[in-house]
This record gives C-alpha cells, sequence and structure tokens, in this order.
C-alpha cells in the first residue's frame, strides 16, 4: 500500500518560508547594523535562573536537564539548585570584575522563592527576561490556549511585580512554544523573544499583538550545549567562546555591527572547576576596543532605531 | 526482508585493480554541502516522526533555517577562498523557497543532484510509483531552476527503500551517496544500466561529529586532517576518494567556521589533490575503473 497522498502533495512550495511568522531573509544581503559608539560587537550574556521541580508532572515536553530518576530524584533536583545557591554568585563576581551587565532569564518561581537573588540581579542594572514559571511548566503544540495564556500572565506577572522592571524579553523554557506562544506573550508586551535561532541579529516576527523581535539567543554556543549535552570540557567551551568571538569581531570590520551571545547556567558554569575557562574566555572578549557589553533591550533598541 | 541488500560484491582493500584520477591525483577530493529546507508541519510519515516536540517545533526548526539564512554564506566564503566548487546535496524544493541559494552556486559552476523534495519527506513506505515521481520531480525541478541534470543521490534524510538504487539508474543517475562501504568509488547492481557508489562519509560529516559524537569544533578539524593525511598517502598506490559533507547550520556557526576553514586550507595547500565534484568522480570512474573492479569482484561466500 503506497503512502497516503498527502506525502507527496507540497501546498506550502513557494517562494520563501512556509509560515507567516517571519520573511525569507539572508544576512548578507541586508543594510549592515551600526552599534552605538562605533562599537563592532554587542556582548549579550545570559545566565539563567531556573528551577526544576522535584514533582515535574506529565506535561507533553519535558526540559532537558530535569529529574530523571525515580521519584525524589534528590540528585538533580540539588544539582540544579546549586545554580541559585552557589553557581550564580561565582558568576555576578566574574560579571562585576569584567564590567559585564547581563541579561537574565528567569523562571517566575526562582524570582518568588528567593527574591534576595533577583535583587541581586536588579540591583546590578541587568535586564530581567520573562523565562515562563519553571522549567517544568512549558508552552508547546497542543497545549490550550487559554491555559498558556495563564501560564504567560502569571509568569510575567511575577516576575514585573518583583522585579520592578518592565520584562519586555521572553526565552520559553527549554525554548519550547506553541503555535500561539509569540502572539500571547506580544499581547502581554514583550517586545523580543529569543527562542528562533536561525539568525545572528534581530529580525521582525508577525504576531496578532503587532510586530515584536526575535534576538539571537545562544544555543549551540552554551555551556549547556557544549558542556553537558555533548560533554565537552570548559576549556573546549572556552576554546568556542573565544573562536566565535574573533570570527564576529573579524566580520564586523566590513559587514557591519554584530551580537556575540554567551548563554551561561549557573548550576554548569558556576561550578568551581569550570568557572576560570569561563571567565577567562569572557575576559578575552571585554578587552578588546569595541565590544559594547549589552542588554537585550538596548541591543533590540538599537537595532531599531536604524531600521 | 533481505538479510544482505545484494547491491555489490566484494572487493578486499588490499587487492584491487588500481584507480588512477585526473593529472595522476592521489585523492579526488569533494565537499557535499547539503542545502536543505525542513518543513514547520509536514504530514506525517507512518514511520519516522520529523521533529521530537508537539508542532511547531521552533528550537528545531529555526536551527536548520540558520543554515539557509546565515551559515550558507560563512561556508561559501571558505570554500571560494580554497578553490572548492561545492556538490549541493538539495532538498530540491529549496529551488522554490530560496532560488537565491541556488543562483549563488550556480555560477560557482558547482554540481546538485537531489537529497529529496523535503527533509522532512521520507521514502519509507513510498511504492514504486511515488519513489519514481519523486525522482522525476527532482530531475525536473534541478533542471528548471539550475539548468542541470542531476546524476547523484542522497536520500532523503538517507531514507530508502530495496528498490531505490534500481530506479536511480532507470532514470539514468550515475551515483549514490547513500552507501558507506569504502573509500573508493564501487559499482552497485542494478536492475539495468551501469550504477556506481560515491565515498560520502558520515564520519567526516559535520553534523554527524558536532551532533552525534559530540566533538568540538577543533577536534573536527584534527579529524579532517588525519582522514586526509592517511587517505593521501594511500593514494601514492591508488587513487582514493576524500568527501567532507556539510550542513550550512552546523559548519556555518562563528564558533566552528574558523577551525573548519583551517582544516580545507590544510588539504587544498596539497599537491596531487583533484578538487571533484561527485558527477566528476562517478564519470572518471565509470569511464576508466568500473569494468575493472566489476571483473575484479567475488560473490559473497564464493572464491
Amino acid at each position: 500500500m503506497p503512502l497516503p497522498p498527502e506525502h507527496l502533495s507540497y501546498p506550502l512550495r513557494r517562494y520563501g518560508m512556509d509560515h507567516d511568522r517571519y520573511d525569507w531573509s539572508m544576512l548578507p544581503r541586508r543594510a549592515p547594523v551600526r552599534w552605538p559608539n562605533g562599537a563592532r560587537v554587542a556582548l549579550w550574556v545570559t545566565p539563567v535562573l531556573e528551577f526544576f521541580p522535584l514533582d515535574p508532572g506529565t506535561e507533553a515536553v519535558k526540559a532537558p536537564g530535569g529529574m530523571q530518576t525515580p521519584y525524589p530524584d534528590l540528585r538533580h533536583f540539588s544539582l540544579r539548585d546549586y545554580g541559585n545557591r552557589v553557581g550564580i554568585y561565582r558568576l555576578l563576581e566574574v560579571f562585576d570584575r569584567l564590567g559585564i551587565r547581563a541579561s537574565v532569564p528567569v523562571n517566575a518561581a526562582v524570582a518568588e522563592r528567593h527574591p534576595s537573588l533577583l535583587r541581586e540581579i536588579t540591583r546590578r542594572g541587568y535586564e530581567v527576561i520573562g523565562h515562563g514559571i519553571d522549567m517544568a511548566t512549558l508552552h508547546f503544540g497542543g497545549l490550550e490556549e487559554g491555559e498558556e495564556r495563564r501560564r504567560v500572565q502569571a509568569a510575567l506577572g511575577t516576575l514585573r511585580r518583583l522585579s520592578g522592571q518592565p520584562v519586555t524579553g521572553w526565552l520559553s523554557p527549554a525554548k519550547s512554544e506553541s503555535a500561539n506562544t509569540l502572539d500571547l506573550v506580544a499581547a502581554e508586551g514583550i517586545s523580543y523573544v529569543c527562542d528562533w535561532i536561525n539568525d545572528d541579529l534581530p529580525y521582525p516576527l508577525r504576531t496578532r499583538s503587532g510586530t515584536i523581535h526575535a534576538l539571537p539567543h545562544a544555543t549551540e554556543l552554551s555551556d549547556f550545549a557544549v558542556i553537558f549535552q555533548a560533554h565537552q570540557s570548559e576549556a573546549e567551551f572556552a576554546a568556542q567562546v573565544r573562536d566565535q568571538f574573533d570570527m564576529l569581531y573579524g566580520e564586523s570590520e566590513t559587514k557591519g555591527g554584530r551580537i556575540m551571545a554567551v548563554t551561561l547556567h549557573p548550576w554548569i558554569s558556576g561550578q568551581p572547576h569550570r568557572i576560570k575557562a569561563v571567565a577567562d574566555a569572557l575576559g578575552y572578549v571585554v578587552r578588546r576596543a569595541g565590544v559594547w557589553s549589552a542588554t537585550g533591550a538596548e541591543i533590540l533598541a538599537a537595532f531599531k532605531a536604524q531600521a | 526482508m533481505r538479510r544482505d541488500p545484494g547491491l555489490y560484491d566484494y572487493l578486499p582493500w588490499n587487492a584491487r585493480p588500481r584507480i588512477t584520477w585526473p593529472n595522476g591525483a592521489r585523492v579526488a577530493f569533494w565537499v557535499a554541502p547539503n542545502v536543505e529546507f525542513y518543513e514547520l508541519d509536514p504530514p506525517a510519515n507512518p514511520t519516522r516522526k520529523a521533529w521530537a516536540r508537539p508542532t511547531p517545533d521552533v528550537l528545531a526548526y529555526s536551527y536548520r533555517d540558520y543554515g539557509n539564512r546565515v551559515g550558507f554564506f560563512r561556508m561559501l566564503e571558505v570554500m571560494d577562498r580554497c578553490g572548492v566548487r561545492g556538490s549541493v546535496s538539495l532538498n530540491v524544493a529549496v529551488c522554490e523557497h530560496h532560488p537565491e541559494l541556488i543562483a549563488v552556486a550556480r555560477e560557482r559552476g558547482w554540481e546538485f543532484f537531489s537529497h529529496g523534495i523535503y527533509n522532512t519527506r521520507y521514502s519509507y513506505g513510498m511504492d514504486e510509483a511515488q519513489e519514481r515521481a519523486i525522482i522525476q520531480d527532482s530531475i525536473a525541478t534541478v533542471e528548471k531552476h539550475a539548468g542541470q541534470r542531476i546524476a547523484g543521490w542522497l536520500a532523503p534524510a538517507l531514507t530508502q527503500t530495496e528498490r531505490t538504487m534500481d530506479l536511480l539508474a532507470e532514470h539514468g543517475l550515475l551515483y549514490t551517496c547513500d552507501l558507506f562501504h569504502d573509500d573508493q568509488p564501487q559499482p552497485v547492481k542494478v536492475r539495468q544500466g551501469r550504477f556506481v557508489s560515491i565515498p560520502y562519509s558520515l564520519e567526516m560529516n559535520d553534523i554527524i561529529v558536532y551532533g552525534v559524537y559530540g566533538e568540538s569544533p577543533r577536534r573536527y578539524t584534527e579529524k579532517l586532517k588525519a582522514q586526509f593525511d592517511q587517505l593521501y598517502a594511500e593514494g601514492a598506490t591508488s587513487g582514493t576518494v576524500m568527501a567532507i559533507p556539510l550542513h550550512p547550520y552546523a559548519v556555518g556557526q562563528p564558533h566552528r567556521i574558523g577551525p573548519f576553514a583551517e582544516a580545507l586550507e590544510y588539504i587544498t595547500g596539497h599537491e596531487g589533490v583533484w578538487l571533484a565534484t561527485g558527477r566528476e568522480i562517478a564519470a572518471h570512474y565509470l569511464a576508466h575503473h568500473y569494468d575493472a573492479a566489476v571483473a575484479a569482484m567475488t560473490k559473497i561466500g564464493g572464491e
């Protein structure tokens, strides 16, 4: 018996994309971007504050890095929690020393559980990015729209109330979205999302509440992908940070401003044996002239100002 | 189901007719960028899911899309600098979705071979008429948009059927990239005509190295150099083939392209390396070495 006929039918085989969220666009065919003060590379460092519940439930999509053993998985719960108790403070020390202004995706549950940690973020002038409720309450295809709206409102409401910031950026937990996520976060005042990893610069996304932007949050160049998932060493991670910077810095000479996005997880990079390699790699970046340590909102504002 | 695919006989590495390449080259070197389009919401094949997550899997989808928007052009610059023409493993629907990429490759004299219609449409479960339809679609689409007739095939997402090779040969194609059994071209047994396999390599495939083995960009460079050194040394005795299959969304990331460029410069900096395309390797082998190989082969279980 052959495959049903729809398998050889291609209704969206046409110029451009197979959906209407964004337009097809090639990076080298766009006008070069200029950053403030002649900066060549915007350094966008995003340490992520996550809460992995001990009782994650049975949702359709599970965040990688969550509970694995039969209940109670104290092993994974407590190692993730290490990031919020210890690891983040090592990272903050590095950022202070290097003059890095971070943008911090925060699960609303972390803000509620550790108000003093949130204050450490806000008092430094770092940007707080919406990162859902927690790492077991995800957004995914098939999630009922009313329930998803409730999750978005709860996450952003909590974070705005506790941080005192407008919170205009959004990173879905595990970068998992439903078909409605962009519409729902835009309706709640989000102006950029970090879930789409198809570009090196911001680009516009269409939503039911108007245009928002995608920002190129690092997925491949993250401690999670390199160290946790691929089992590479901190030295190999640091080498990739330097190689990435060298490439982008070189391109910025002739091709316009670039964004150097670095994603860090305090429970990975904040371990004593890793922090020095991570700090050295970031130091390599900030030492160079023309590196602008910026938040997501600042990068987006500079990008939109010249569009 | 068969216990052996029945596609080739036995030809031990240490007892083969000698292969020579044009101008006395030791290694035929070819680079095969996979230029792909993954659909956000394809019809679900009964045998294989397209995406791990429920639709829309924006993470996996946008990762692939990076290759077309950004990574392709970084890869292109490195290949241009090293004088390497690509043999594009093409999801042919890219001709319609992103004709700009086709034009860029075409103006450089690159080859195109088919990698199916989309990387999210699988051959599993197709009957013969359906498989013929995607072969004919591939031939017609590439002819129309790229002005050349495809000679090669890499099954879409490496999904094959028992009859794929027969149908490819019947449609006048010369080579398959789906067999990983050798470091030289090999005759492939088909119902009619002459057909060969070209070494394509999973081991040197960027996405396998980075993604499956989880190795670093610099480790990939070490592996590429070691692979080349060995094939170059052996190529002094009988010509070998080195393939680098690429995925612009993987190798074109800024933290990877620098180390990759170093490997490509190393390889192309040697004398006696034939910078070829898949079609050129297959045609040369068919014209000069195919018959001798067939004569030298022994059947499985034979003497």
